[in-house]
């Protein structure tokens, strides 16, 4: 007996009896020895004996109770599927090989010119009729299968149109074979046209064999980011190290990963320290230094140093798993501008039939003699020539390569309407803390004033400040405990937002932030004005301390800029849009900074509670606005703009109110987000011009509109030839999103 | 006019109005749906036209048994929904509306139209 173990997911179950019965179905397979069931985790783990079960085995036992196993999702169904798709390509290929080459045959012994030099057989319409039989309902059946459940439910589509015109061609010319006599008594020479037919079916379906590859090439993104996932993990369990495919990892699991591996689920590094690229999901290419402490994230490599971590997140919580879930909602989402193809795609078929009927009714009736074969022919070129799925094709294709394609450099847009507002934007306002500077301010400079000294002044700074959770704080007790200060402990502590902290310290009312909090409390801070006027010139930002209503000190922070700011600032302000920088700092700090950035206009002594409605002031002016933040401190302003772009860490993904994530924290990615989205956008109008001008132009031409004129008519081979290229360039169009650089200059 | 060219003409104009009136003029009844439907995807969507409570998660299962290539895909784009039907199985897609009013699913090239009555 070969004893294994496998947990799998299990679907439908809604209830505890549920349980019961997939557990009971489970037992009672030879060989299986022991079965759980998990309603929370909705997971079966079963051990079985090897030799007796399979996969199969378990997976049936669970469908015949009526729910689904789901053993080995990912690999297998992505395989299966792949199988699938790979049998219908090539029973596709055959079809089309079989009756382009009896076309050609056909072709061969009725085209005039070519006819000539064709074998006797070729030219006798019996044979003819033989050779195009087969591909007219062996070839075509899908054709007429479609149009037959289509018409069912009264509904019609391109299946339709072929099968009208492909089966008027082939009837006319079966007539002509065995009447035609009657059709040399009323005037016509008795010419079938089964080349038409069969060459038709031939190419459109040929047009569909280049379609469906290139089609799979728009949903590969996801399909990389599915491949991305690590197969297997080193988990510690009972003092071993032992090889787990990671659906069995949980959560809590120490993991090691080794120089050169892939880190299988999120967690947090409990030992050890290495360089990892995490460039897979952020896009960023330099790798980053981690330790003790530090998050890591499934699916990057791991480059030099060997680690253990604790598994924190499994499955669908992992950053791999909800960027996928993200890129799938995007591109399942629909753009504004894809309505109007929707609605035209939706009346167009119908359209196209009574469009034919009216063409054949004026050729019979106005057309030249023959009328009837005219009127025949020029129908069938327009049934066969109106394609609607180039316009159906125009946006999601394009969608799809675009999401994909940022969500390979990090940036993950929530939908499609966000993808397409994105090119519109002409401002961009960016949060200052933690987005265009580090988020790490450093103390720079301790003032006392009065008989305080430093190390005091910073002891009571870092006391007070130890209760609150503003990012200049952070800095402020940090400075404190590298000196080792022993901080003393606050009483009726209160954060007042926007102006700084209270408390008690040794029965003292301590106050402490910036020159709004002290005139607000009428503290008198003129003996310090220069010094702090100085320190804010320089871009610090200058706190106050005050005890017992009496200024005591100050001390200045300042944040690190990004080292990306500049070269992303730029990059926007060469596309033309405006960057405003919005902070809570006071004007002057606030100024300094933005003259090192470049950035004119400031909105400075913005209180968070305001920054949604500095937002919707800029879109009052008739701005379209982005707004650039962390997602957390600014979720309403990020959720009033037009386009809310979180920088995120790497490690969260589904930040709320942000219709665009950057995974990295370079604020050239900006730049690139709204590039990614002009080449979407400038695709997609490619796309539907292509498609509905195409339609618009050739219809007519196919109805004979150029006849009167220039005595030009559309042969409905070429019409076939024409609508076969329409789809594959419109998904063509969209592949080449793919091969652009998204460059800033 | 000959009397052939006036028959064609007005086979031509009956032809035309049978077309409009079949393919346009169809009115839909929406099937109410409490927790789940089967959608079987034939030529089409049956039942086409389905309405389902507001604030309740409603599961369609999609189950697809035409092999035509514009019907592999079934997209609800206003429910942020693109998912790949394989051919005879069976694709639970969950919803849960917030907002009422109809909302369109179609097929991936938007060929094919069904509509989500959310009351």
């Amino acid at each position: 007996m070969e004893k294994d173990k496998k947990t799998f997911d299990i679907k439908g179950m809604h209830c505890a009896s549920c349980v019961i019965v997939i557990e009971n179905s489970l037992k009672k397979i030879d060989g299986v020895l022991e079965a759980n069931v998990n309603i929370a985790t909705e997971k079966a783990t079963v051990i079985y004996d090897k030799t007796k079960v399979n996969e199969n085995i378990l997976s049936s036992a669970v469908s015949n109770v009526g729910y689904q196993a789901i053993i080995d999702d990912v690999v297998k169904t992505e395989d299966e599927e792949k199988n699938e798709k790979q049998k219908d390509l090539h029973k596709l290929r055959t079809k089309v090989i079989v009756s382009l080459g009896l076309g050609a045959l056909i072709l061969w012994g009725s085209f005039p010119g070519l006819i000539n030099t064709s074998p006797m057989i070729l030219r006798n319409f019996w044979i003819q009729f033989l050779l195009a039989t087969p591909v007219q309902f062996w070839v075509g059946l899908t054709f007429y299968r479609a149009t037959i459940s289509a018409i069912k439910h009264r509904t019609a589509n391109m299946d339709t149109l072929v099968v009208i015109g492909t089966t008027v061609a082939f009837g006319y010319s079966v007539f002509v074979t065995i009447f035609p006599q009657i059709v040399t008594r009323i005037g016509m020479e008795s010419m079938p046209y089964f080349d038409v037919s069969t060459i038709i079916i031939g190419l459109i379906l040929l047009g569909r064999y280049f379609e469906a590859k290139a089609k799979a090439g728009t949903s590969e993104a996801i399909k990389k980011l599915i491949g991305m996932q690590a197969k297997t993990a080193r988990v510690m369990r009972e003092g071993k190290e032992i090889d787990l495919p990671i659906s069995e990892v949980i959560i809590g699991d120490i993991i090691r990963v080794r120089p050169g591996e892939k880190i299988p689920v999120d967690g947090i590094i409990i030992e050890g320290e290495s360089s990892i690229d995490e460039s897979m999901i952020t896009g960023e290419s330099m790798p980053t230094d981690k330790s003790k402490d530090d998050l890591v994230v499934g699916a990057t490599m791991n480059k030099t140093g060997t680690f253990t971590f604790k598994a924190t997140k499994i499955g669908g919580e992992t950053v791999l798993a909800q960027i996928i879930k993200l890129v799938q909602e995007a591109q399942g989402s629909k753009a504004p501008i894809q309505r109007l193809a929707d609605l035209v795609s939706s009346y167009f078929v119908p359209i196209v039939m009574i469009l034919a009927t009216f063409t054949f009714v004026v050729w019979y009736i106005l057309g030249p003699d023959p009328s009837l074969l005219f009127a025949i022919l020029n129908t069938v070129a327009v049934l066969i020539i109106a394609c609607p799925c180039a316009m159906g094709l125009a946006t999601p294709t394009a969608i799809m390569v675009g999401t994909g394609k940022g969500a390979e450099q990090g940036i993950l847009i929530k939908d499609a309407e966000s993808l397409e507002i994105a090119h519109k934007i002409n401002t961009i306002i960016f949060d200052k803390t933690g987005t265009l500077t580090k988020g790490k301010p450093e103390v720079t400079d301790i003032i006392p004033v009065g008989s305080i000294n430093n190390d005091e002044l910073l002891k009571l700074a870092g006391s007070i400040e130890k209760g609150s959770e503003h990012s200049l704080a952070e800095a402020i007790v940090k400075a404190a405990e590298e000196k080792q200060l022993a901080l003393s402990k606050v009483e009726k502590f209160q954060a007042i937002p926007g102006h700084g902290v209270e408390g008690f310290i040794d029965g003292k009312r301590v106050i402490f932030g910036n020159k709004r909090l002290m005139d607000k409390e009428s503290i008198n801070v003129d003996s310090s004005i220069d010094k702090i006027s100085e320190m804010e010139n320089n871009g610090k930002t200058v706190m106050m301390i005050a005890v017992a209503n009496r200024l005591v000190g100050l001390i200045a922070v300042a944040d690190i800029i990004k080292e990306s700011a500049k070269e992303g600032l730029i990059a926007l302000q060469n596309l033309g849009i405006e960057v405003v920088m919005i902070t809570g700092d006071n004007q002057r700090t606030a100024n300094a900074i933005g003259k090192k950035l470049g950035i004119d206009r400031i909105l400075a002594e913005v209180l968070p509670d305001q920054k949604e409605a500095e937002v919707r002031k800029i879109q009052a002016e008739g701005k379209v606005v982005a707004m650039v933040g962390d997602g957390i401190n600014d979720a309403p302003a990020l959720a009033a703009a037009d386009v809310g772009i979180a920088m995120g860490s790497g490690t969260d993904v589904a930040i709320e109110a942000a219709d665009i994530t950057l995974m990295n924290k370079d604020l050239r990615s900006v730049a690139m987000a709204v590039i990614l989205s002009k080449k979407t956008m400038k695709t997609i109008r490619l796309n539907l011009f292509w498609a509905f001008g195409y339609n618009i132009i050739l219809i007519p031409v196919a109805m004979g509109a150029l006849y009167p004129l220039f005595h030009i008519l559309l042969n409905p081979i070429f019409a076939s030839v024409a609508m076969a290229t329409s789809s594959i360039s419109v998904v063509g169009n969209s592949l080449l999103l793919k091969k652009k650089k998204i460059i800033y200059k | 006019m000959s009397l052939d060219k006036i028959i064609v003409l007005v086979a031509g104009v009956l032809v035309s109005w049978f077309i409009y009136w079949f393919f346009l003029g169809k009115k839909d009844k929406a099937v109410s749906v409490s927790d789940e439907v089967d959608i079987i995807v034939d030529g089409g969507y049956s039942p086409e036209v389905i309405s389902v409570p507001k604030g309740k998660i409603t599961k369609l299962n999609f189950i697809r048994k035409d092999p035509t290539a514009c019907l592999e895909e079934v997209v609800l784009g206003d429910f942020k929904i693109r998912r790949a039907l394989p051919l005879n199985q069976k694709v639970v897609i969950e919803i849960s509306p917030e907002t009422s009013g109809e909302f369109v699913y179609t097929c991936g090239m938007g060929m094919y139209h069904g509509k989500i009555i959310v009351k």
